[in-house]
């Protein structure tokens, strides 16, 4: 009998770039500065590093793109792509390779270079990752905005929100979350914004508006796993691996016609898995911090609901009692999230994991949760029904 | 001559208009007519796809042994048209498709083939369809005359609605209108010499003879269906062959519709042929470099095929397009840039193509055999009870539709912002993520009723990528 991760792993250094326009900076750059930064926190020399992982959807193609730069040497090194749970993945992958006893430390890398495309957005995946074909798929049709909006319509007219109370609830979500990110150093978005302005902003895919949004930006983030039992020759505050959960969705949404867009059924799985693995049963109980996946505004509603955080139909009740804020009883997105740091796709996972990591060490400065214990991340990347969803839990 | 001994005729008819108007409350529009105009992503073919989508309504497409297509204004120059237009109405691989192009009697030609063929016996059925959307050149005299639109005859020997009696033809030489090749637009000649030597020349000849010849007078018709350049020469026409306007005139849609070329003669027959009774005789005469007349005269079949959705319905239901600027852009006379810096899309691979015929053209999905759930696109595993390769096809094109949820995309790529994206709920079970088009944005909403409608989804190098949206039910 399977018996799942929790405490077969163990994180001992991380890092993270600064995210944002990063013009001066290429993905090998980027890449470069979060693995250093990695190896001085965790105090490791890059020889001791015996494989890794590197994700990212289109900065480059094959592990050389982290060997390169790196000069790692003859090590096993794989890429790989998973949508927006792709540097989680290569977490996960990192992760399970110190916990069968291949290897004795590994290092996982997230990477994105959006911003030397010329489009404001991202650059979808059918521009790249769609073997050539009729391009007839929603995948190439339908906007990352309008997927998600496609969610925030339905779920207001379930819950009968007027466009005006549905449009409000989700300007919080923003709010908090920008909130956040003026204390977050590395953030590409780093000031206040008001509730007036989020929902005034021009219209992006109605209902969302601009501000409803996570910004675009390059980045990328690093992290080095070993066994538990090894971890204490590195460092007193390593921080354990509990949980790892990926579900990927089978085209639900788009055949079946009961398939509700007012949850994801990704995320509900994918949570679940985590949440065995980590022996969680009230998450919203027993966290004490999240970093979700707030590609849009209304993601990140769903989210608490799919994640056991608020009761069905209830995260407006949630939202407006302030629960997610910093000082709210689950924090979520203390680092500003999506939001503030934007989507460099393949980076944005293992940001997230860097956040849970310095606050359960107690490194959050202005935005540290107080006696942080245990966090989750959470990405959700693809077409609704499409979605790959990944949830990892930390502890201490 | 009217002696044949096998009734051959129109077994059924449909039409097809635009949604949208150039009219009076365009801004920038200066004519008092309306004129029906394609929509950004609708062309000959697409429009060719509605209306015999239209005529086939009831009818067992198996049947029907061949398609032919009239148009001026064909997508594809080498490459045939007719065979997509086949395949998107989803008619059998066993069906020869030919394109009739280049004349403004293209549609009657076919008309005259599609006869030939059912008496010739090559053919039991042969499904007619004309279509055109010539862009006349901004400010010319045609701008406010011509139209774009569609129409569908199904011509066959049994249960015959409109039986052929005689037709008749003639060929003339003559520079009057005409467009060549690499021409974006018609060019005319001084209209003394194209009407007072062409048109009212040889049209009234050629129905004389055809009338004489049968010992009919004019009084003995009953709806005269006559093409004209425009309403004044119409006019100017009946008044020459002696007809009375209110009463054995079908009305030439100028006003609503427009010219629409090679699918005006037949279109205005279809809207003969919405209110036409048994017995009555029917004259239908087009011109173009030479004419054609055809006789033809109603059986009690007409009853059975009174078509809900001919032209009338279609000229009621339309939208005024706002701007001109509207029109200029979606017909390429402004190259307007995108709303947004997007990657553009790739040019679509013909080997892909090919392979997904059946699901992007003929719209079929899959029922599955052991659980009954319909899906599209086509599964080989079943979304609901994992049974592997047991199907059967499912064509989704004639199914009605419900909005599930929708977004209003400003980012997409499309000359009608925004793109409408929905989800959609098929009659008979079945879902779908699609794209709304000819709707308007502000009555778009949760429960709206839907139809599927073929449309130009992209081009690039050549190739027309053509696929299904849908669209609030017309009329």
């Amino acid at each position: 009998m399977a018996k799942g991760i929790k405490d077969k792993a163990a994180v001992i250094g991380m890092g993270c770039v600064k995210f944002g326009e990063n013009w001066e900076q290429s993905a090998a750059d980027m890449i470069i500065d979060a693995v250093y930064e990695a190896y001085e926190d965790a105090g490791i020399e890059p020889k001791e590093i015996q494989a890794a992982w590197v994700g990212t959807v289109q900065a480059g193609v094959r592990g050389t793109q982290l060997a390169v730069p790196l000069k790692l040497e003859y090590i096993p090194i794989s890429r790989l792509e998973n949508a927006c749970a792709t540097g989680t993945d290569a977490f996960r992958n990192a992760c399970y390779a110190v916990a069968a006893g291949i290897c004795d430390t590994a290092l996982a890398v997230g990477v994105e270079k959006t911003k030397d495309t010329g489009y404001s957005g991202l650059e979808t995946t059918y521009s790249r990752h769609i073997s050539q074909g009729t391009w007839l798929d929603p995948e190439v049709f339908v906007g990352m905005p309008a997927q998600f909006a496609l969610a925030a319509t339905r779920y207001f007219y379930r819950y009968k929100l007027s466009y005006e109370e549905g449009k409000r609830t989700l300007a919080k979500i923003s709010v908090k979350s920008h909130h956040n990110g003026t204390m977050s150093p590395k953030a590409h978005l780093r000031r206040e914004i008001t509730l007036e302005q989020v929902i005034n902003a021009p219209i992006i895919a109605w209902p969302l508006g601009l501000f409803d949004c996570c910004g675009v930006s390059d980045g990328a983030a690093a992290a080095i796993v070993t066994r538990p039992d090894l971890a204490k020759k590195f460092r007193d505050d390593y921080v354990l691996v509990k949980g790892l959960g990926i579900t990927c969705g089978a085209s639900q949404a788009e055949l079946q016609d009961d398939y509700d867009f007012t949850h994801f059924e990704e995320s509900v799985t994918a949570g679940k898995l985590a949440y065995q693995e980590a022996g969680i049963k009230e998450p919203r109980k027993e966290l004490d911090l999240a970093s979700v996946h707030d590609c849009f505004s209304i993601t990140e509603l769903l989210n608490y609901e799919d994640l056991g955080f608020s009761p069905r139909g209830k995260a407006k009740e949630d939202i407006d009692a302030g629960a997610f804020t910093l000082e709210g009883e689950l924090p979520v997105n203390t680092d500003g999230g999506l939001k503030c740091f934007g989507h460099p796709v393949g980076a944005s996972g293992i940001r997230m994991l860097y956040e849970i990591y310095k606050q359960l060490q107690g490194k959050a400065d202005a935005r540290q949760v107080k006696n942080a214990k245990i966090g989750l991340t959470h990405n959700l990347g693809g077409l609704p029904g499409r979605f790959t969803c990944a949830v990892t839990i930390l502890g201490r | 001559m009217g002696g044949t001994q096998m009734a051959i005729g129109i077994t059924s008819y449909g039409a097809y208009l635009p949604w949208h108007r150039l009219g009076p409350g365009t801004n920038g529009w200066t004519a008092r007519t309306e004129r029906a105009v394609a929509s950004f992503d609708e062309d000959s073919i697409t429009m060719a796809v509605a209306a015999a989508v239209n005529c086939l309504d009831g009818f067992h497409r198996q049947d029907i042994q061949a398609l032919y297509f009239a148009s001026t204004t064909p997508p594809y120059k080498e490459k045939s048209n007719a065979t997509t237009v086949s395949v998107a109405a989803d008619l059998p691989f066993e069906t020869l498709s030919m394109d009739f192009s280049d004349s403004l009697r293209a549609g009657t030609a076919a008309l005259q083939a599609a006869i030939d063929a059912v008496k010739g016996g090559s053919a039991k059925q042969v499904l007619l369809v004309a279509a055109d959307m010539r862009v006349p050149q901004p400010r010319s005299e045609f701008e406010p005359v011509f139209g774009d639109g569609a129409a569908a005859l199904l011509i066959g020997n049994s249960k015959v609605a409109v039986q052929l009696e005689d037709s008749y033809a003639v060929s003339h030489e003559m520079l009057d209108v005409w467009r060549a090749d690499g021409d974006a637009f018609v060019r005319t000649w001084e209209d003394r010499f194209v009407i007072e030597e062409g048109y009212l020349k040889i049209l009234p000849q050629v129905i004389s003879k055809l009338l004489d010849r049968n010992k009919l007078s004019s009084k003995d018709i009953t709806k005269a269906v006559l093409y004209a350049p425009d309403s004044r020469r119409h006019r100017e026409m009946v008044r020459k062959l002696g007809f009375d306007l209110e009463t054995q005139v079908q009305e030439p849609l100028f006003s609503t519709v427009g010219n629409t070329g090679a699918a005006f003669a037949p279109m205005m027959l279809a809207a003969a042929l919405e209110k036409a009774k048994a017995g009555d005789r029917i004259l239908l005469a087009n011109y173009g470099n030479g004419a054609d007349a055809f006789l033809f005269r109603v059986t009690e079949e007409i009853e059975a095929i009174r078509n809900s959705r001919g032209v009338g319905s279609y000229v009621e239901s339309k939208r005024i397009l706002p701007d001109y600027e509207t029109y200029a852009v979606w017909r390429g006379l402004i190259d307007k840039a995108p709303p947004t810096r997007r990657p553009p899309i790739r040019t679509p691979s013909p080997s892909a193509m090919h392979r997904e015929e059946s699901k992007n053209l003929r719209f079929h999905g899959i029922k599955c055999k052991r659980c009954g759930y319909p899906q599209y696109p086509p599964q080989r595993v079943c979304t609901r009870c994992h049974a592997k390769d047991e199907f059967e096809d499912y064509r989704f094109s004639d199914k009605k539709a419900k909005v599930f949820t929708y977004a209003l995309d400003r980012l997409g790529p499309t000359l009608d912002p925004p793109l409408v994206v929905s989800v959609i709920d098929f009659d008979g079970g079945g879902r779908m993520f699609s794209i709304m088009t000819d709707r308007d944005v502000d009555k778009v909403e949760i429960g709206m009723p839907l139809e599927m409608t073929f449309r130009k989804f992209h081009s690039s190098e050549g190739i027309h990528n053509y696929y299904w949206k849908c669209m609030p039910v017309r009329a």
